[in-house]
């Protein structure tokens, strides 16, 4: 069973995992859909994340408590709702140079070569977790083990939009220009959010992203 | 059209309303005014609703041109504002003719002050929200901070009448000043150690100066883990109070990142975060624990007493 926690006087926190697991992320996704889709009286905004899901509520407008037993209930009976389809992104990346400052950082730690570590990053299949962080920005599972790299000790002031970048175990990119720490590999034009769009964040949790060298697919 | 030209922006000054709740989980937070309560008094003085979208100025003021008459009302910290040969108190609303400049100085008490004028400023909306994210260059007025002379154009203002006099809000629940920041226990709180615990409520943290609409950094001491952990990144709210490996607090600020990966010891009440907007660099702040029903009260007495002033 999930656990919740009162994050603040305005906020639960459905916690399904301490770890980051394939299952825990099901049913964040699986609870985010529900109540993104069929939201109880008083709630705000949702946070997706790896393994839990915040919940933000406005507590002038309902009692926390039923609230949390209603979130209680729905986060226990999640086994028989069908999750919505993915879709597959296919994301043309230039590698290194300008465009990858950290590249040679990653080959250095990992004993690969810059090829070698374009061609980790483009052979694995990646599942879109969550967005977060910064507007559309998607936490991607399914890095290579031996790409994992600690991130960098200071971080960036500002990174480009349209970074590919690498922490831990974990992959993402940058689509709108921030502060970051992650090890940025290349970039792309490929346009994640577009603040034009019904729904600027191009992807969502539970789509897939392959990882192509720019130029070599038309 | 009405217009407000911008004849001297001041330090840091954007257009902000209410923001926009509900899009997290495309990794946008809800930004908005750092003071809120400021912005909505300030609304409801010239007749405007409570979220229309005014200027949010940070520690030193700027000069706004009416190139038509209205009505406004500078709302937060006291900018020793003039109206040519007037001077506009906080807190009330005045009357404006065509071609007359408001001038605001440094601010006089915490960090931010709004100009809310009739009819609201009308800029573009994004995710259904005039505020401006400064850090992604969304939002608001070109995504940016104000230039002198951008030109913004003013909403037609709607049904409701401007307020009669002035109000002082200083003394209702939250939004005393001087008062410590309520919070209640943050989601990894037993994670820090015991008397680590009990020193962040003992403590007067000093601002640092990297203080911004992002986080507010905090220095002082050091809240040590029980152990070193990893926790799998998970979202984060405004008044999150989340401690990074160097052991010194940030507090999540409006514009926040959705998701984050720092234990956090404590969430600054709702009915405290319109003050966390006055915080200045190298001032002095202290927690104070309270539970989950108590900080619903003072949250309850806080709208009776706004509502109390317009009564």
């Amino acid at each position: 069973m999930p656990r919740l926690v009162h994050a603040s006087d305005r906020a639960l926190l459905v916690v399904f995992d301490d770890a980051i697991t394939a299952a825990a992320a099901k049913d964040v996704r699986a609870l985010y859909e529900w109540i993104a889709s069929d939201p109880p009286a008083a709630v705000v905004d949702l946070h997706p994340a790896y393994a839990t899901l915040l919940i933000r509520y406005d507590p002038m407008r309902c009692d926390p408590d039923a609230l949390a037993r209603e979130v209680e209930r729905r986060a226990g009976s999640l086994s028989h709702r069908p999750l919505r389809d993915g879709r597959l992104f296919e994301i043309p990346v230039q590698y290194g140079g300008i465009h990858g400052p950290d590249i040679a950082e990653v080959a250095r730690a990992t004993g690969l070569s810059e090829a070698a570590v374009v061609a980790a990053h483009t052979a694995a299949h990646y599942d879109v977790c969550f967005v977060g962080f910064s507007p559309g920005f998607p936490y991607l599972a399914g890095l290579p083990e031996r790409l994992h790299t600690p991130r960098r000790e200071a971080p960036r002031p500002q990174v480009p939009a349209g970074s590919v970048a690498i922490a831990g175990r974990q992959a993402g990119i940058y689509p709108v220009r921030s502060p970051g720490g992650w090890n940025v590999i290349g970039r792309t034009d490929f346009s994640l959010f577009d603040p034009s769009r019904a729904n600027p964040a191009r992807l969502t949790a539970g789509d897939r992203v392959r990882f192509l060298v720019a130029g070599t697919r038309s | 059209m009405s217009t407000l030209r911008v004849v001297a922006p001041g330090f840091l000054t954007t257009v902000q309303d209410l923001g926009r709740p509900g899009h997290a989980a495309a990794g946008v937070s809800a930004s908005g005014a750092a003071d809120p309560l400021a912005l909505q008094i300030g609304n409801r003085l010239v007749g405007n609703s409570v979220g229309a979208a005014g200027l949010e100025m940070t520690m030193i003021g700027g000069a706004f041109r009416f190139e038509s008459g209205g009505v406004f009302a500078v709302a937060g910290s006291d900018t020793g504002a003039q109206l040519g040969e007037r001077d506009v108190a906080p807190w009330r609303p005045y009357t404006v003719r065509a071609g007359e400049t408001l001038v605001c100085g440094a601010l006089r008490g915490g960090a931010r002050a709004y100009v809310c004028v009739r009819g609201g400023v009308s800029v573009p909306l994004f995710f259904g929200s005039a505020s401006t994210h400064l850090l992604t260059g969304l939002g608001g007025f070109e995504g940016r901070a104000l230039r002198a002379d951008d030109r913004l154009r003013l909403g037609a203002p709607g049904s409701g009448e401007a307020f009669d006099r002035a109000v002082d809000p200083t003394g209702i629940p939250g939004y005393r000043p001087g008062e410590p920041f309520r919070a209640t226990e943050g989601p990894q709180a037993s994670w820090f150690q015991p008397a680590a615990r009990a020193a962040f409520y003992d403590t007067p943290w000093r601002v640092a100066e990297a203080c911004d609409r992002m986080g507010i950094r905090l220095s002082g001491r050091q809240v040590p883990l029980v152990e070193p952990r990893e926790l799998a990144t998970e979202g984060v709210l405004l008044g999150s109070i989340q401690v990074p490996p160097g052991g010194l607090p940030i507090v999540l600020f409006v514009e926040h990142q959705t998701t984050g990966g720092y234990p956090k010891i404590a969430s600054v009440i709702a009915a405290d975060l319109s003050r966390l907007g006055g915080v200045r660099p190298r001032d002095t702040i202290r927690f104070e624990a309270i539970s989950l029903s108590a900080a619903r009260e003072l949250l309850r007495a806080q709208v009776e007493a706004v509502d109390a002033l317009f009564s």
